[in-house]
């Protein structure tokens, strides 16, 4: 479908004002959907931008990015025969959802090792950079990297994930001006050239936070991920008004300074998330846009999963690979690199919008960065809105202070037993006492990260750290003061209050309660998204 | 008169630990306050003494005396400052004595306090409607002439007179209590006459149905030993405690054996009761018990007091005091709880009951009156009834509708917080009734049997529980129909001419505190602002929609396992722990390096396979684990060990129960010791180390860096997992009495029977029973939910070991 005018000449994306003419809207409802009807001449929609043209030929770009690297020397002469060379990668949690194969992962470390094999490098060793994420299984690392890799460094243990609880596999670099310590994976602290590998599919991705992040622990983390510093990032999609950024980056000094040094490269992704044709491809469409074709298929679908039990539903959306395409590749200085990222990103996702909202609304979709091949559990689903979809802003929130966010998810009381662990202890015995982040934080995060059972399965097993729930807590925690209400429309009841927020049934029962918070025929505005999009409000 | 006469004399009691015993001591304390009571019990462990304070005077029929000691002492009616407690320990003596032995088992010392009384009244009696032949012939038989012959020795035995003034040699006057029953089946009149005056009375002789009950007890034990019983009641033994292992097995059988004795003598009362025209074995010896107490009575002046059926108190000690379940209860509460629908009887029929505390003032009356002389100025035996028939029938009718009015503006709430709308009553015949509740227990009988036979745990078994009390509850409402049944059939009108003889006698301020005439009772009053009230807290029916009673219990019993003076806590894991068994984590090793042909010959030969592993498991645990482990022959060390850590991941913690691996650490939290013992393979349970101090698992012995498919020792099943866990506790100085054990399955029960807090998970149809019988805590772990779900336990295929740091375990 080269022909399809939308690959030559994408639109931005742009705001709409509900009539009466405007068609039900979209709302994706975990692994299902539901059309809403939204209120005329008082909502609008934001729409995400059409996804931009990929780069013509990827290998290429790749290995110019290489050679002509930005600020920094070409790859090759940073290679030495005899040298230790360390590839750290980005994990499973980027994309979503996952793409088709080649990954782009793959792509640039064939031709790093490539160049690496041309120089005579052969102390090398490929790290998943999964901070405190659940470890990769050899399926996944498969399909990250493609077999040759794998097969090639896996057998030989030069292929591994990172293991932040190893206590022989950790050094200490030192402590930032704010007196916050890094760590750093040893392999990666101790090797020559640490070539870091990014696939930054949202602005928060990247920077010093790959290094600083990814390769480091419990001890290094703490010192951003905690809820003071989330409430102090506004937005943490946002790298230059974002505490959690400027930690980072503190933590970077310190790396420049005692640690390896670092090769970045980073790379961005179009919005091509669900392709240009194919049974997903409506949902990247404008709905009074859709042809009669894609009404019976997008009918037809959802008759389909409300037949289907979750288990199938589950088992079909985590099976969908996205025909992303590569918009940029850029390699070298760390900082250097990741402006030019940020611009990459922004082009494909800032939409501009005038004026906050009283009620803001979206749909949650089925996968987030943390359950990709698992359950999306109630406390993702508070993340994922209050954290990721509500941070979709620069400027200033969407949703004026004070207002209310209407979410749809069925937020089933379901979890995934090997891959959160702790989500299930945090979510059924400390949610049951409190959900406020501070309390939360400062009785309990202690324990759950350093609990011997929840590092034994972080370790051997493949469970988030038993500190990560806390840290899915803190990524709401600025949604949490800002917002008067929070509504989840087709949610478990008892989930959802758990939670501490509120259910409903349907859409018109969420904006009766609304009302409420925010007064009768308050103004509303529906964030399109997924494919992915960010508000710059003004 | 009565006061008066009751205040001087010291006054011996039998059967004071009953319904009616209490209320006459509670009446003589409050209303005699200058006699003295000696109360004859049976010591049971505690002894005579601690058995009146504790299971006489904490009795809330005491409420109304305690408060006024409280209150004013003198005006209690004791001395000044005095509590009621010391007013007990000056004016009762507890005497040890039992009425089903001879010279009532008192020795030198009893028989002098007793030759220090001036009356005696006999209400000990066993009035449960399920006593055996040969006991209830003891007691209420042979009983009140046992009292007479002590009364007779105590007499002789007497140095200086009584309080009340009898003379050495002089014998105290016995007042017996009886039954109206004694009459027999029968309509029309039933006048105060000994039995033996009636014209319907079949003498027999006593003597000979006391040494043939004795015989019939021999013969039951005999017919309970043969082969065939015993086979049969191993076999029942089996059914409801499955693999528990030999012991628990042999020790099921001797009970159960003991409980078919009863349950013949049960009949053989039943049976020879009717042959002789009685509502049943109760009634039966209590007339043969008049019969022998006035043939025996040589020289003891004997009154003789028969009340009908016995309930809750019109006024005294207060509206409605009750104590445990009378007869009507049952009936009553089966019927409000929807169970019973119908009940035998005619609505025109009277139910002849006479409120408690009536029949305390008669008894009191009668006493203080003395004994009856005769024309000559002898005393002869006497006998008083008191009852409602006659002079104010309730009748049959009357008493449904008012048990359905109330109960339809007071309904009792089902567990699921309905109430239950109570049936309309269609007074059917006996027979009718009876058959309609065998076809409802064969239903039941058959579903239970049905359950037996599934595999079933955790909320599914707790269903076959429930099945299983239901059908206890209609095997009771069909024990009532059996035996109340004739009651309702039985139309005799007690007469009761020297009652009323006796109440005329009394001077105003007597008829005013011993009220006895039945016609001062208003039934509807009675039935639906003190009988009901009342019985439905005794028989604590739930009568307000709310929380499941038993999850508060459970909340408790949570509780108690989670306290801090625990010491252990032990696993089991299959089906404690996680969702698997040995079979499933055999699979999954074994196909793990298999290609998909490979896999799929593997799966079709296992589950050929299945029939045979599932019987040998129900027959015996560690046979089928012996058996099975032997595939293990040849595999290779080191590639299990590497595999069994992906597999924890993939089939342990995929399969585990979320809720448990939490108890398991909150244990740990507390201090107490976590212990896991499971008939798995070691190398299968080694990933879960780092949630115990131990684990107990099965070992196979290796040779060449290869398993030999061989067991080290027995695996900890059934009386093994008790005799490991006993040895565990040993070792390390832990109190068994303080430690908590999981476990789902009723071969665990030697083991959970050992620890003092035995918690049953999931548990499978036959614990499941066990548990609700024995109130243990009973949980329902289940996997999360979200768990990915695979049928068969097929290991990833891998060509090499698992993607891995170091192995920290």
């Amino acid at each position: 479908m080269a022909s399809d005018p939308r690959r030559k000449a994408p639109r931005p994306g742009f705001v709409l004002d509900v009539d009466r003419s405007t068609p039900p809207i979209l709302f994706h409802h975990g692994d299902n959907f539901r059309l809403e009807k939204l209120p005329a001449d008082r909502s609008r929609v934001i729409y995400p931008a059409e996804p931009l043209p990929g780069l013509p030929d990827p290998e290429e770009s790749i290995y110019q990015a290489l050679i002509n690297p930005i600020d920094d020397d070409p790859l090759p002469s940073l290679m030495k025969p005899g040298m230790k060379l360390t590839i750290a990668f980005d994990d499973l949690s980027l994309p979503l959802p996952k793409m088709r194969k080649p990954d782009i992962r793959q792509r640039i470390i064939e031709q790093v090792l490539d160049i690496a094999a041309a120089a005579g490098v052969d102390d090398v060793h490929l790290i998943a950079a999964l901070a405190l994420h659940r470890r990769m299984t050899e399926a996944e690392l498969r399909h990250c990297l493609g077999d040759r890799i794998y097969d090639a460094f896996a057998p030989q243990d030069a292929l591994y994930n990172h293991d932040a609880e190893d206590p022989d596999g950790m050094v200490e670099l030192g402590t930032t001006r704010h007196d916050e310590l890094v760590t750093m994976n040893k392999r990666a602290a101790e090797s020559d050239l640490l070539v870091y590998v990014n696939l930054n599919i949202v602005s928060m991705d990247g920077g010093w936070k790959s290094t600083a992040t990814g390769l480091s622990g419990y001890s290094g983390i703490k010192h951003h991920h905690n809820v003071a510093t989330m409430r102090e990032s506004k937005s943490f999609m946002d790298r230059h008004s974002s505490e959690l950024h400027h930690s980072n980056w503190r933590q970077g000094e310190v790396i420049k300074n005692h640690g390896p040094r670092v090769f970045q490269i980073e790379t961005t992704i179009n919005n091509n998330t669900f392709g240009y044709d194919g049974p997903l491809s409506v949902l990247q469409k404008r709905e009074w846009e859709w042809t009669a074709r894609d009404r019976a298929t997008f009918m037809g679908m959802k008759k389909g999963l409300d037949l289907m039990p979750t288990s199938a539903r589950r088992k079909i959306f985590n099976g969908w690979e996205a025909p992303y395409e590569l918009t940029s590749v850029q390699a070298g200085n760390v900082d250097s690199v990741h402006e030019v990222t940020l611009e990459h990103c922004f082009k494909q996702h800032l939409v501009p919008v005038e004026g906050q909202t009283d009620v803001l609304t979206f749909g949650l979709p089925y996968i987030c960065p943390y359950n990709v091949n698992s359950v999306m559990n109630p406390l993702l689903v508070m993340c994922l809105g209050l954290g990721y979809f509500f941070n979709m802003y620069r400027g200033k929130p969407l949703v004026r202070e004070g207002g209310v966010l209407i979410m749809s998810h069925p937020t089933p009381w379901e979890f995934h037993p090997v891959h959160h662990p702790s989500y299930i202890d945090f979510f059924e015995q400390l949610l049951a006492e409190t959900t406020d982040p501070l309390e939360l934080e400062k009785k309990y995060e202690k324990q759950f990260a350093e609990d011997e059972w929840y590092i034994h399965l972080y370790r051997n097993s493949y469970a988030y750290h038993g500190v990560h729930p806390f840290y899915m807590w803190y990524w709401g925690a600025h949604a949490l003061q800002w917002l008067g209400r929070v509504i989840i429309v087709g949610g478990d009841q008892r989930a959802v209050r758990r939670l501490g927020f509120q259910p409903a049934s349907t859409m018109q029962d969420a904006l009766e309660m609304a009302s409420d918070v925010v007064g009768p025929r308050p103004s509303i505005t529906h964030l399109h998204n997924p494919p992915i999009l960010m508000a710059d409000v003004t | 008169m009565i006061r008066e006469q009751l205040n001087s004399k010291r006054i011996a009691v039998t059967g004071s630990t009953g319904f009616l015993g209490t209320a006459l001591v509670e009446r003589l304390l409050r209303a005699a306050p200058d006699s003295q009571l000696v109360l004859i019990v049976r010591p049971g462990l505690r002894g005579a003494q601690a058995r009146v304070n504790r299971d006489i005077l904490k009795n809330d029929a005491f409420d109304r005396l305690r408060a006024a000691f409280a209150d004013d002492p003198i005006e209690a009616g004791g001395q000044a400052g005095e509590t009621f407690d010391a007013m007990c320990a000056r004016r009762i003596i507890g005497l040890a004595g039992d009425v089903g032995t001879d010279d009532l088992g008192l020795d030198d010392e009893g028989i002098s306090i007793l030759a220090a009384c001036d009356l005696a009244i006999h209400s000990a009696a066993t009035v449960s409607f399920d006593s055996a032949l040969d006991d209830a012939v003891e007691v209420n038989l042979l009983g009140p002439g046992r009292v007479a012959a002590a009364l007779r020795s105590a007499a002789a035995r007497r140095s200086e007179a009584t309080p009340g003034g009898l003379a050495p040699g002089e014998p105290a006057h016995l007042v017996a209590v009886s039954t109206c029953y004694v009459a027999g089946s029968r309509r029309g009149k039933a006048p105060e006459q000994l039995v033996d005056e009636s014209p319907f009375f079949v003498d027999v002789d006593w003597r000979a149905e006391v040494t043939n009950s004795h015989q019939a007890r021999k013969d039951a034990e005999q017919a309970s030993r043969t082969p065939q019983r015993l086979t049969a009641l191993r076999e029942e033994a089996v059914r409801s405690l499955g693999a528990a292992g030999t012991p628990a097995i042999a020790a099921r059988v001797e009970n159960l054996r003991q409980k078919w004795v009863g349950q013949e003598m049960t009949d053989a009362g039943r049976a020879r009761a009717s042959s002789l025209g009685f509502p049943d074995a109760y009634a039966f010896t209590k007339a043969l018990g008049e019969r022998s107490l006035v043939e025996c009575r040589d020289g003891v002046p004997v009154s003789i007091v028969r009340p009908s059926i016995i309930e809750s108190a019109l006024a005294e000690p207060k509206p409605g005091w009750i104590r445990g379940f009378r007869m009507a209860e049952p009936v009553i509460a089966a019927y409000a709880r929807g169970l019973l629908k119908e009940f035998p009887g005619v609505p025109e029929g009277v139910i002849d009951v006479i409120p408690v505390d009536l029949v305390v003032a008669t008894i009191l009356a009668v006493a203080a009156r003395g004994p009856h002389l005769d024309a000559d100025g002898n005393d002869s035996p006497d006998v008083t009834q008191i009852a409602s028939g006659a002079g104010n029938p309730l009748k049959y009718g009357e008493l449904v509708d008012h048990v359905r009015s109330w109960f339809t503006e007071h309904p009792v709430y089902d567990e699921k917080n309905q109430p239950i709308s109570v049936p309309e009553w269609s007074f059917p015949g006996r027979g009718r009734v009876a058959r309609q509740l065998g076809r409802a227990r064969k239903g039941l009988d058959l579903g239970e049997r049905v359950l037996d036979a599934l595999p079933l745990r955790g909320r599914q078994a707790e269903f076959g529980a429930e099945l299983e009390e239901k059908k206890d509850q209609l095997e009771r409402a069909n024990g009532y129909v059996e035996l109340y049944g004739a009651y309702t059939e039985c139309e005799a009108l007690y007469q009761l001419d020297r009652m009323y003889e006796l109440w005329n006698t009394l001077d105003e301020s007597d008829q005013r505190d011993f009220c006895m005439d039945p016609k001062t009772v208003h039934w509807p009053t009675y039935v639906h602002d003190i009988h009901l009230p009342s019985m439905v807290k005794q028989a604590r029916l739930k009568m307000a929609p709310g929380s499941r009673q038993s999850s508060g219990r459970n909340e408790r019993l949570r509780q108690q396992v989670l306290s801090d003076e625990r010491q252990l806590a032990v696993f089991d894991l299959e089906n404690t722990l996680i969702a698997s068994n040995v079979v499933a984590s055999y699979a999954w090793l074994a196909t793990r390096h298999l290609d998909t042909p490979d896999r799929l010959r593997f799966t079709l030969k296992t589950l050929r396979e299945v029939p045979t592993l599932l019987s040998l498991d129900r027959a015996d645990r560690s046979d089928f684990l012996r058996y099975f482990y032997r595939r293990f022959e040849d595999a290779p060390v080191e590639l299990l060990h590497d595999d069994s850590l992906e597999m924890m991941s993939d089939l342990l913690i995929t399969k585990s129960f979320p809720a448990a691996i939490r108890r398991v650490r909150e244990h740990r939290r507390l201090g107490h010791r976590t212990l896991l013992i499971t008939g798995a393979l070691r190398l299968v349970v080694e990933p879960l180390k780092p949630l115990f101090d131990d684990i107990v698992a099965a070992d196979m012995s290796i040779t060449d860096g290869t398993y030999d498919g061989q067991l080290t020792a027995v695996p900890p099943t059934g009386e093994a997992r008790y005799q490991t866990l006993a040895d565990y506790a040993d070792e390390h100085g832990l109190d068994l009495r303080q430690a908590v054990a999981y476990a789902d399955s009723s071969s665990d029960l030697p083991m959970l029977e050992a620890v003092g807090f035995p918690v049953a998970v999931n548990a499978e149809t036959k614990l499941a029973s066990i548990a609700r019988r024995r109130g243990w805590l009973i949980e329902h772990w289940s996997k999360s939910a979200g768990a990915p779900n695979r049928v068969i336990p097929i290991g990833p295929h891998t060509l090499r070991g698992p993607i891995r740091n170091r192995r920290a375990v």
